[in-house]
């Protein structure tokens, strides 16, 4: 489905990624782990197109998306969830859902306000409430509702646990996991990995840029060495 | 009582004009983060081509309506045009690059008015069925002006339904926060930003039509509802409809009051009302502080090195000319290089406070003025002889730049060019208003150097050696301690505060003396001209300094020194050349800022590194 290859990418004169490479499959859960600084998130805003790969490809569904405009790659399916959230204050919970709606084209089934108030049950009962007067987990959530109203085959998931409360972490673990059920391709990105392992497939671990261990969840389990080394504790 | 009713509603009618400008011009910067000076040329643009339609379509209401409608339409597809030309490649440049460019726009604009509708004032005919008064508490008001208070409320809510019912609006509201969220959320931002713009620029032609019963359509129209529309925007916050709303009203009934008040200082308060409520909300009535900068502002400014050597063999040689040609010259040519010699500094000045400074000003031209006007009052009131002029300018200009400052240096991007735009429009209503004082509008004349330096050329070289003098000490200036702390509170104002400097200090001292420094420039131009007048400290003088030191480019201390030269040189030979030469001069300077937006002098460093590969 998503398949990353030889991804460099620069902040001004800065190399921060060097030859990235990254598979995620249909209907599969990736999660690349790192520390802080590692290049996560920018990973991820280079196969969206807001950091302008330098060198590398990028082949969604089929087609090369490297070098392509956010907003076509947003059209093509590929949905991005900030790590900082990035909820638009002013407007209210529904308005922010609006802005993220796209016609479905995914075979998935199409999300509509409704289905995500189910899934994210605190956000229904603050429909009309301004994004800027809601707390940290709620706006979390609210990120990922807008996201999916774009109907997307596969989400970039940046860092969803970060700064949560461990119930409310507990929670975003099952509606990922409730999202994968429905068949959605998921690349998250995480420092958490009890968080991490509870959700997903496969891991890939990245480091200064670099990516330096693959494998799936057992393996990484079973791989002291990696963790200690890689992974702050 | 019955009076005060009277400038009431004509304040509200004004309002209500006033509003329609203002409301594009928010809500484009709500969006683009772009303040459009060329908004007030859309605006006159307007007032033509109703003129045009009204005049050639049958009379009656619907060749009347239908002309004020479809100037409307024909200036947004204008908008249009120039939001896909110009400014949607400039989004991500700094501030006052953008203003830079849509002046340019200002200028090609008012060449091709000129072109198209000549010079003399054109006079529309009057709106059909509102031609008449009505009564109002036993007071005639005319009706038309009546109407034009309806409009404003209409448009505002419309605008307000637009806005927070349909799609479109909302995610323009979305855009108007974080643009690039938007776009990673599959919305295509350029169509966005161009139906914005074709929305603000058809409320700027409505605007401009709509006046056509009310007053004669000219060239001047461009600038003057444009500083009226800043202010307007500005007092009610960046990118605030209701806010723009509320800052017309207090406005349009400020200027109807004023000038039954103080029918003296009506400019000075409008740009009072602004400077104030810009120093106690830096971000207008109700605006909010900007989101800090998502997806704009490139990296950080390079360091500046010393010339490499080729730069300064020519600066040398180009030194040796100006001292050992000018003998050989007659009176003409010397007032020129006495001219050049003035504006270098000036330019070298604005560069303090824009390259190593880190600052926008978008009203340098005050403290020129400030000096020039600082020197002639000094001579026509206290009988000062020349020098002592010359000495009091610097500190004239200083003084205020010190005041202004003070205020100026707190507010950074839009909101610092916007202050210190308005404090300049303070200094430049007072010349023009304080008549007694300043002579007004005929200035003040017979400004003469005493006997000894009458002489041209003696001029010429005092003028070299206080000019040269003075930029060569701003160099030492940028050089020495203060002028490295200068550049790590512009780098980064926590870094340099962690290091024990005290930004806000640094900051104000550096504009105090651009300020001064600026001031002999003016000082030095009222002996060379023997006259002062307002259009010293007026905007397109300010914009004349920034030229200057764009054109140069910001990052090399020659850029300004080049840019001074290469304008004055241009604009004598254009003048000379064309009647046209604000359209040449204005497409220069947008091509400028599309091609060569590190300047002449920045992109000839830049070939000659690349050439000579030394970093
Ligand atoms: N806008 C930027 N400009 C310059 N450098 C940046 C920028 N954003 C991130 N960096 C640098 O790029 C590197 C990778 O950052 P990135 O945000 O991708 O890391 P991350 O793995 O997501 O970290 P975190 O867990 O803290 O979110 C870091 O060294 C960071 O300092
Ligand atoms: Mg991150």
């Amino acid at each position: 489905m998503l398949s990353v290859s030889g991804l460099s990418a620069y902040y001004g004169r800065a190399q921060i990624l060097d030859d990235v490479a990254l598979e995620v499959g249909a209907g599969e859960v990736v999660v690349l782990l790192g520390r802080n600084g590692a290049g996560k998130s920018t990973t991820m805003k280079a196969i969206m197109g807001l950091v302008p790969p330098a060198a590398g490809s990028v082949r969604f569904d089929g087609a090369e998306i490297a070098g392509r405009e956010p907003f076509e790659i947003a059209r093509r399916g590929l949905g991005y969830v900030p790590e900082e959230r990035r909820i638009f204050t002013e407007l209210s919970v529904l308005e922010n859902l609006e802005v993220g709606r796209r016609p479905a084209t995914a075979a998935l089934r199409p999300w509509t306000p409704e289905r995500l108030f189910a899934l994210f049950p605190s956000l229904g009962s603050m429909q009309d409430r301004p994004g800027g007067r809601m707390s940290g987990g709620e706006q979390q959530m609210l990120t990922i509702a807008r996201t999916l109203m774009g109907n997307p085959k596969l989400i970039l998931l940046d860092e969803p646990s970060e700064g949560l409360a461990p119930v409310i972490i507990e929670r975003m673990a099952e509606a990922i996991r409730a999202l994968k059920a429905e068949g959605l391709s998921i690349l998250l990105s995480e420092q958490n990995l009890h968080f991490a392992q509870a959700v997903s497939d496969r891991a890939t671990i990245i480091e200064k840029g670099r990516i330096r261990w693959s494998g799936t969840i057992p393996e990484l389990l079973a791989a002291d060495e990696v963790r200690e080394q890689y992974l702050s504790v | 009582m019955e009076n005060l009713l009277l400038q009431a509603l004509s304040g509200l009618a004004s309002a209500s004009s006033l509003f329609l400008v203002a409301s594009g011009l928010t809500v484009i910067f709500g969006v683009s983060r772009v303040v459009n000076f060329a908004h007030g040329s859309l605006y006159m643009l307007g007032a033509y081509l109703a003129f045009t339609l009204v005049t050639q379509l049958p009379r009656g209401h619907l060749g009347f309506w239908g002309g004020v409608v479809g100037a409307a339409i024909i200036v947004g597809l204008i908008g249009v045009v120039v939001e896909v030309l110009l400014l949607r490649r400039i989004y991500r440049a700094p501030e006052l690059f953008q203003l830079l460019a849509t002046f340019g726009v200002v200028l090609i604009v008012q060449d091709l008015a000129l072109m198209t509708w000549g010079a003399q004032d054109l006079l529309g005919p009057r709106a059909p069925g509102l031609r008449g008064s009505t009564e109002i508490l036993g007071l005639r008001f005319p009706l038309y002006e009546l109407f034009l208070i309806g409009v404003g409320p209409v448009v505002l809510g419309l605008l307000w339904l637009l806005f927070h019912r349909t799609r479109w609006g909302t995610l323009v509201r979305a855009a108007t926060q974080d643009r690039e969220m938007v776009g990673a959320l599959g919305v295509n931002q350029r169509m966005l930003f161009t139906s914005v713009f074709f929305l603000g620029s058809l409320l700027a032609g409505l605007g401009g039509a709509l006046q056509l019963p009310r007053e004669s359509v000219n060239l001047h129209m461009d600038l003057s509802i444009i500083t009226e529309a800043f202010v307007v925007v500005v007092v009610g916050g960046l990118g605030s409809l209701s806010g723009a709303a509320l800052a017309a009203l207090l406005i349009g009934e400020l200027h109807a009051f004023g000038i039954l008040v103080l029918p003296k200082i009506t400019l000075v308060l409008v740009f009072l009302v602004m400077a104030l409520v810009l120093v106690v909300r830096p971000h207008g009535l109700l605006g909010k502080p900007e989101a800090a900068a998502r997806g704009g502002q490139g990296s950080a400014a390079p360091l500046i090195g010393p010339a490499p050597p080729a730069l300064r063999r020519l600066g040398l040689a180009a030194l040796a000319v100006a001292v050992l040609l000018p003998p050989f010259l007659g009176d003409y040519a010397l007032s020129v290089l006495t001219e050049m010699a003035i504006l270098v500094l000036f330019a070298a000045s604005l560069h303090l406070i824009m390259g190593p400074g880190g600052m926008a000003s978008f009203g340098h031209a005050a403290y020129f003025g400030l000096g020039a006007y600082g020197a002639a009052l000094a001579g026509q009131w206290l009988g000062a002889p020349m020098l002592a002029g010359l000495a009091l300018a610097p500190l004239a200009a200083g003084i205020f730049g010190l005041v202004f400052g003070f205020f100026c240096v707190r507010l950074s991007g839009v909101y610092a060019a916007m202050l210190t735009l308005a404090f300049a429009q303070i200094a430049w209503s007072v010349a023009f208003q304080w008549v007694e004082l300043t002579g007004g509008d005929n200035g003040i004349l017979g400004v003469w150097p005493d006997r000894w330096a009458a002489p041209k050329l003696v001029y010429y070289y005092l003028a070299l050696v206080l000019c040269l003098g003075a930029t060569l000490l701003l160099r030492r200036v940028i050089h020495a301690p203060f002028g490295y702390a200068l550049r790590a509170q512009r780098d980064s104002t926590l870094r340099a505060e962690a290091i024990g400097i005290d930004a806000f200090r640094i900051r104000w001292l550096g504009f105090g003396l651009a300020a001064a420094a600026a001031g002999i420039a003016g000082g030095l131009f009222a002996y060379a001209k023997g006259s002062v007048f307002p259009t010293y400290m007026d905007i397109p003088r300010s914009v004349d300094a920034l030229l200057m030191v764009l054109l140069g480019g910001v990052h090399t201390l020659s850029g300004p020194i080049v840019g001074a030269l290469a304008l004055t040189g241009l604009q004598e030979q254009l003048v000379r050349i064309t009647d046209y030469w604000r359209l040449v001069l204005g497409s220069i300077i947008v091509l400028l800022v599309l091609f060569f937006p590190q300047g002449l002098a920045g992109a000839a460093r830049a070939r000659w590194e690349a050439r000579h590969g030394d970093a």
